[in-house]
């Protein structure tokens, strides 16, 4: 099917981009990788009137850390993520989930950026951005604000975002000393969205948690953030108990649909089973990496 | 509104008005008249479209034309050279890899970008590669056969190469 008419344009610097969005307004979509939007306008789901395509913005395609946070950059593609090495041994969530994202091939068109403007409740980045107490910082031509992950998901596909504004930045604290995460998803198939599925990222310190992020997947409106979960881990041994009464408390935090991928208490099940074993595998990461 | 682009297609250079909603599946089978290129699902699952831009696998039915202007483009076409299949083709052929060969462009394309960046691929590595390709009849252990008959034949003879861009 093809979409219904658009203008187009393929601006090279953010600074072009913001001047377009901003001219156009409501009227224009930001156009990334694609793997979303492509497939919306081809089914007549979305159909802007202008698309204007960020992928010659050279400027929005970066991993760096440094001053103690890993900045993303929104055109990082799931695949770069897949295959960075830095990712895979400091930040064992984002790499986990990132070769869980859909299929290999729409991994190499496919943002990290993109998919948190989606934000599909579905969606994995989310989660896993809300486990590492991610911040997003959104431009546009009349400035600059930065918006905490958790309050940056308003619904299913509805996100803190107007339409004059690109997601530019992905700040993740920096992850030092002891750390692990983990991110766990059930899939009917390889390469589906999630039936449910778990990011946790844990920071340890003198064998207690210092802080742990738990972000949860396909069982709400929206991406979740399980704090109270977070919270009774804090400053406590990880020792079975406290593992356990963590995974009773995501589980009570999830709200989860029936539909054909399970039922409320399966899905909620899946969640406590996942948190579980998720902060068990965070828990053995963080005893063996540095 | 029409826009000229100009891109490298099989390496040799195009140049053509498109429409910015065409997609690139559509301007390559019924604008280039290469329809090698299948179109087999209406939500970017099944991997029947996939082709190469500069070298990287993509589902052109999740690109637009007006993306690939200035970039090389390489479809299931490019493959056989001079009247000869190419290793990965001849592979599928000989270990029955299709059956009504829907799916194989795709799956083609998908495995000659597996091999140009891990020649020696295992099982596991193979199924994962294709994970994004769908095959509705032939089922995959003859698909991972074909993949790795073609791995040893091309070790063995170095195979023709093809023009893929600049990300193989
Ligand atoms: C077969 C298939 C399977 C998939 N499976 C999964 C899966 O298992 N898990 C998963 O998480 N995703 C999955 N996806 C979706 C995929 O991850 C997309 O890549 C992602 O959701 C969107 O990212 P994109 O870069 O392709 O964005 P696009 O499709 O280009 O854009 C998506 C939306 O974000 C907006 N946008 C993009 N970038 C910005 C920006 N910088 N600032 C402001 N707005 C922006 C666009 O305007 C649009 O509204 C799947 C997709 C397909 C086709
Ligand atoms: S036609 Fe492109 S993925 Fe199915
Ligand atoms: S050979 Fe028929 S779909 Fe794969």
């Amino acid at each position: 099917m093809l979409p219904a008419p658009f203008e187009y344009s393929a601006p090279e610097t953010m600074d072009e981009a913001l001047d377009l969005l901003d001219a156009l307004g409501d009227e224009s979509k930001v156009l990334a990788g694609g793997q979303s939007l492509i497939p919306l306008l081809k089914l007549r789901f979305a159909s802007p009137a202008h698309l204007v395509d960020v992928n010659r913005v050279a400027e929005l395609d970066f991993l760096d850390e440094h001053d103690g946070v890993l900045r993303i950059g929104p055109l990082f593609r799931h695949k770069a993520a897949e295959r960075s090495g830095m990712l895979a041994s400091k930040y064992a969530v984002i790499a986990e989930a990132a070769r869980q994202v859909a299929d290999p091939i729409v991994r190499n068109r496919g943002t990290v950026g993109g998919s948190l403007a989606h934000a599909d409740p579905a969606g994995d980045w989310g989660s896993v951005m809300l486990a590492l107490d991610a911040e997003f910082v959104l431009r546009s031509k009349r400035g600059s604000r930065t918006i905490r992950a958790r309050d940056f998901f308003s619904g299913p596909f509805s996100s803190a975002l107007k339409s004059n504004e690109l997601l530019v930045e992905i700040r993740v604290p920096a992850a030092d000393g002891r750390k692990g995460g983990s991110y766990l998803k059930l899939e009917r198939k390889v390469g589906d969205f999630a039936t449910v599925a778990v990011a946790v990222h844990l920071q340890m310190d003198d064998g207690k948690v210092k802080s742990a992020g738990i972000g949860l997947t396909a069982v709400g409106p929206q991406n979740l953030k399980a704090d109270r979960a977070e919270a009774a881990l804090k400053g406590r041994a990880l020792d079975d108990a406290t593992i356990k009464e963590a995974a009773a408390l995501a589980a009570a935090a999830a709200e989860p649909k029936a539909d054909n991928r399970g039922s409320v208490d399966y899905k909620r099940n899946v969640v406590r089973v996942f948190t579980e074993r998720g902060l068990r595998r965070a828990r053995e990461r963080a005893q063996g990496g540095a | 509104m029409g826009r000229s682009i100009s891109l490298t297609v099989n390496g040799e250079m195009v140049t053509a008005d498109v429409e910015p909603r065409l997609l690139l599946v559509h301007f390559i089978r019924e604008r280039l008249r290469l329809t090698g290129t299948h179109i087999g699902c209406d939500t970017s699952h099944c991997g029947a479209c996939i082709v190469l831009l500069d070298g990287v696998p993509v589902k052109s039915c999740a690109v637009l034309a007006v993306q690939a202007d200035g970039r090389q483009l390489t479809s299931v076409e490019a493959l056989a050279a001079g009247g000869k299949l190419h290793p990965i083709q001849a592979a599928f052929k000989q270990e029955h890899g299709l059956q009504c060969g829907f799916c194989t462009p795709g799956m083609m394309m998908s495995s000659f970008a597996l091999l140009a960046d891990n020649p020696d691929p295992d099982e596991e590595e193979i199924r994962w590669a294709l994970s994004g390709n769908i095959c509705r009849c032939t089922g995959y252990v003859n698909i991972v056969k074909a993949v790795r008959a073609a791995s040893a034949q091309m070790k063995l003879s170095a195979a023709v190469p093809i023009p893929v861009g600049a990300g193989s």
